[in-house]
Parts: structure tokens; sequence; C-alpha cells
């Protein structure tokens, strides 16, 4: 029997990850529970997408663990990450999303039925026979979304996804995951835009130079800021 | 004899499909095309593996591959003569001046073409590809099949840049082949042959035969690398 139980939730344990003999993220401890829209914030080189790519295990912590309630390694892992600049396979739009799933071991014969039902629910099956790559920006983001879903994730990582998209593709992204949240996926999702955070966020995670300095409900990270960099941040001043 | 009675007598044996000059031109062929599968059988994905592994002395492989493309053929032809000689380690086999031997000197030309420029072909879609493949489990040698069929259109290219130096190579064909007539002889060693024996129009019309060959590779090449183009973006 397949294990059905839930990973979430994701705890990270006093995570740290050296890069080039610095601390690029600092002891960082948080807990991800089921349901939401959590948002990393915070300026260029704050750490989030190292913290994305840390709890999606891509990368390994120096120091530290990255823990979930059940098994969430190996073929069907139930997590799955969006990038920034979508990865497109030189490949037609179904195959990209058959490829993933053949990836993640599911057998021929029910890879064709959810792939056609990835591409229905994002709206590309007229999409389905072109090369993936000449789709628009905010299509190929569709489609980079499409397959990570097509992939029954609990838990799905977007890192700021939408910061290469005009503002149309990214109201239209934004939607999308609001979609998702409602069929009880959790995101969690790294940006620069503040506007795109207030919209999306059910609750902030604001890093600083690596260092989860921040971490409330999004109503109240907006309305009171606790810290001074959080301040600047939401002020727009530069901050170091 | 003058020159245009050289390429009348020429065209005739072109247009008018010779048996033996068939023959050879069926030999070249087939010695050639044979070099470049086994070449690609092997080399594609050992060039893939070689691409995604780190172990120490990988620059060093890498840049004695490179500088394989270009052994001299007579050198591969030699390398290939010592190890079938009746007295080499592999004299027994008895393949010396057979297809055979031709075929194996060949492919000791083509391979570290199809290995180098799949190495640096895989590199660089590794590099676009590797945060997704490594997020849906692809991982090290898994990830080789997605690469190598990703990487078509510039892996056809390096096929046909490993065929097109072994069918214009003459050196290695000559020494192991040992240019026996209706046997081992191919279009560049009958061409060296005849045009020291004064036969120019076999001569001339087998390299008739090669330039178009060589033309047609390089239309192939191109085409491939445009369908690429317009299919991968």
């Amino acid at each position: 029997m397949r294990d059905v139980t839930s990973i979430l939730p994701l705890s990270l344990e006093t995570v740290s990850f050296l890069g080039a003999g610095r601390k690029l993220v600092d002891a960082v401890s948080l807990v991800v529970p089921a349901g939401g829209v959590t948002v990393l914030l915070g300026p260029n080189g704050a750490g989030k997408s190292l913290m994305l790519r840390l709890c999606h295990g891509l990368l390994t912590p120096s120091e530290g663990r990255v823990h979930w309630a059940a098994s969430a390694t190996g073929r069907a892992k139930r997590h799955a990450m969006v990038f920034q600049k979508p990865i497109m396979l030189r490949r037609s739009v179904q195959a990209n999303i058959d490829h993933a799933l053949a990836a993640a071991g599911v057998a021929r014969a029910q890879r064709r039925e959810r792939a056609q039902a990835a591409l229905q629910r994002f709206g590309l099956s007229e999409r389905a026979t072109q090369p993936a790559r000449l789709l628009s920006g905010g299509e190929q983001q569709r489609l980079a979304i499409a397959r990570a879903w097509s992939l029954r994730p609990e838990l799905l990582f977007l890192d700021e996804p939408t910061s290469q998209l005009d503002p149309a593709a990214t109201r239209q992204i934004e939607e999308l995951l609001t979609g998702l949240v409602a069929e009880g996926i959790t995101v969690l999702m790294s940006t620069h835009d503040l506007g795109q955070a207030k919209r999306l966020a059910d609750r902030v995670l604001f890093l600083h130079r690596g260092r989860l300095i921040e971490d409330s409900l999004a109503e109240y990270f907006f309305a009171e800021p606790q810290t001074i960099e959080a301040r600047a941040f939401l002020a727009g001043d530069l901050i170091w | 004899m003058d020159f245009a009675a050289i390429f009348k007598a020429a065209f005739a044996l072109v247009v008018g499909l010779d048996p033996g000059f068939l023959a050879i031109v069926g030999l070249s062929l087939k010695v050639t095309l044979t070099a470049v599968l086994i070449a690609g059988l092997i080399g594609l994905p050992l060039g893939a593996a070689l691409a995604l592994a780190r172990f120490p002395g990988r620059s060093v492989v890498i840049v004695c591959l490179n500088a394989l493309m270009g052994l001299p053929p007579v050198v591969a032809g030699l390398f290939v003569f010592l190890l079938l000689s009746r007295s080499g380690p592999l004299g027994p086999l008895g393949l010396l001046f057979t297809p055979s031997a031709m075929i194996a000197a060949q492919v000791i030309l083509v391979l570290p073409i199809v290995i180098a420029l799949t190495r640096q072909t895989v590199e660089d879609l590794w590099s676009e590809y590797r945060d997704h493949l490594r997020s849906v489990g692809l991982q090290g040698m898994r990830a080789i099949p997605t690469l190598l069929f990703d990487g078509r259109f510039a892996l056809a290219t390096a096929l046909l840049a490993g065929f097109g130096r072994a069918s214009a190579e003459v050196g290695a064909v000559l020494i192991v082949g040992g240019n026996i007539a209706g046997y081992t002889r191919t279009m560049t060693t009958t061409i060296t042959l005849e045009t020291s024996k004064g036969d120019l129009p076999l001569a001339l019309g087998l390299g008739l035969v090669l330039i178009a060959l060589t033309l047609a590779i390089n239309a192939v090449a191109f085409g491939a690398s445009r369908i690429g183009a317009r299919y991968a973006g």
C-alpha cells in the first residue's frame, strides 16, 4: 500500500547553508503546516531562492536539517518546484508533462490521462502538440505550473514565478495559484514584488542576509512590521 | 589525354552506374556508416556521462579527447595495424586487410569527435536543465536519456561531423585495408592508386561522388540545425 499520510508539516531545524565561506542561510528554523500561501520576502541576496532549494532538496544544508512529516524523497516525493525562468524541455507541451510523470514513475497508461488533465486544467489543451519553447513567457510558466501540478504535490515551491512576466501574465499566474490553494495545495513561494505578496500571502517570512527575522501573518506583517529592516523594505528603502 | 575527355569519361562512370565503380562507392559507404554507427552507440552515452561525471583528472581526459579529434588518420591506421597484425595481440582474429579492420580504424577516428561534441552539447543542456531534472528526481546518470534526446539536433550534427571525417580519410583504411581490388578498395584509396597509375577518369569520377557526398552531409547538417532551431527555439 502506498503511504498516504501527509508529508506536512515541513520543518526546518536551525538550517544553515554555507557558500564561498559565508553563511548564506543562517540558522533558520520554521514550520510550514498544510494550507495557504507562505511568502518568502526580502531583498535580492537575502537567501530566498536558497531557502526554497534547501526545502525542496536541491541543496543539502551545511548545518541543521529539513524534516518532513512523512517520507518526501525518492520518485513520488509529493512536493514540486517551479523556477524563476521556466525550464522547458525541447519537446512538445504535452511531452514536457509526460516526461515529468515518467520521471516520477507513473505508468505509461496513466501518463496520457494525467497529462491531458493537467493541460485542460491550465488551459493549454490547444497547445498540446506545439514545441514548449515556442510558447510565450506567460504560457511557459503556466506549463511549468501544470507540469508540477500533474505530479500531485502537497506542497508547491515557486521561486519568483512572475518576475519575468508582464502584468497581465503575472495576474493570470496569481489567479492560478489562488486556485491551487483552493484545491488544498500548500504554496511556499518567494517574491520581491510587494504587491504580489500583499495579494497572495497568508503568512510572510521576511529574510534578511540569510536570517529569518520576521515570521508573521500577512495582515500583521504589512500593518505592523516588527523589525527595522522589514519597515525599511516595506517603505522601499535600500537595506543592507 | 585532355581534361575535357577526362571529365567526360568520369561522368560516364558516374552516370553509367558502372558495377565496379558502384562496388567501390558501396564499400566506402558501408565501412564509414558502420563506423559512425558504432562510434555513435559508444560515444553518445560516453560523452554524456563525461559531461555529468566529476572525477579527478576529468580535465585531462577532456583535453586528450579534444586532441584526439585531430589524430592523424595514418597514426590511427598504424595503431590498428599493430593490434591486428599476425604477431599483434588481436592477430589470431585474422582481421587485417578486411573491411572489419577498416571499420575498427575509422571508429577510432570518429569516436573522439562524437564524445567531445556530445560532452559539450550535453554539458550546456545540463546547465540549463539541471534544476528541473533534479527536481523531478533525474539525478546523475539517470538524466542521460533526457539530455541525449533533447540534444538530438546538435548530436545529429556531431555524427555528421564524424561521418565527414571518416568518409574523407585515406590513410587509415589504406594501411589496415590494404586496398585490395574488389574487397577493401574504397573511394579514397582508389583515387590515390588510380591517380598514381594515371587512370584519371576513375579517380575523378570517385572524387566527384565524394564532393557530392560532402555537400549532402553539410546540407543535412544545416537542415538539422534549422529544424532544431525552429522546434527548440
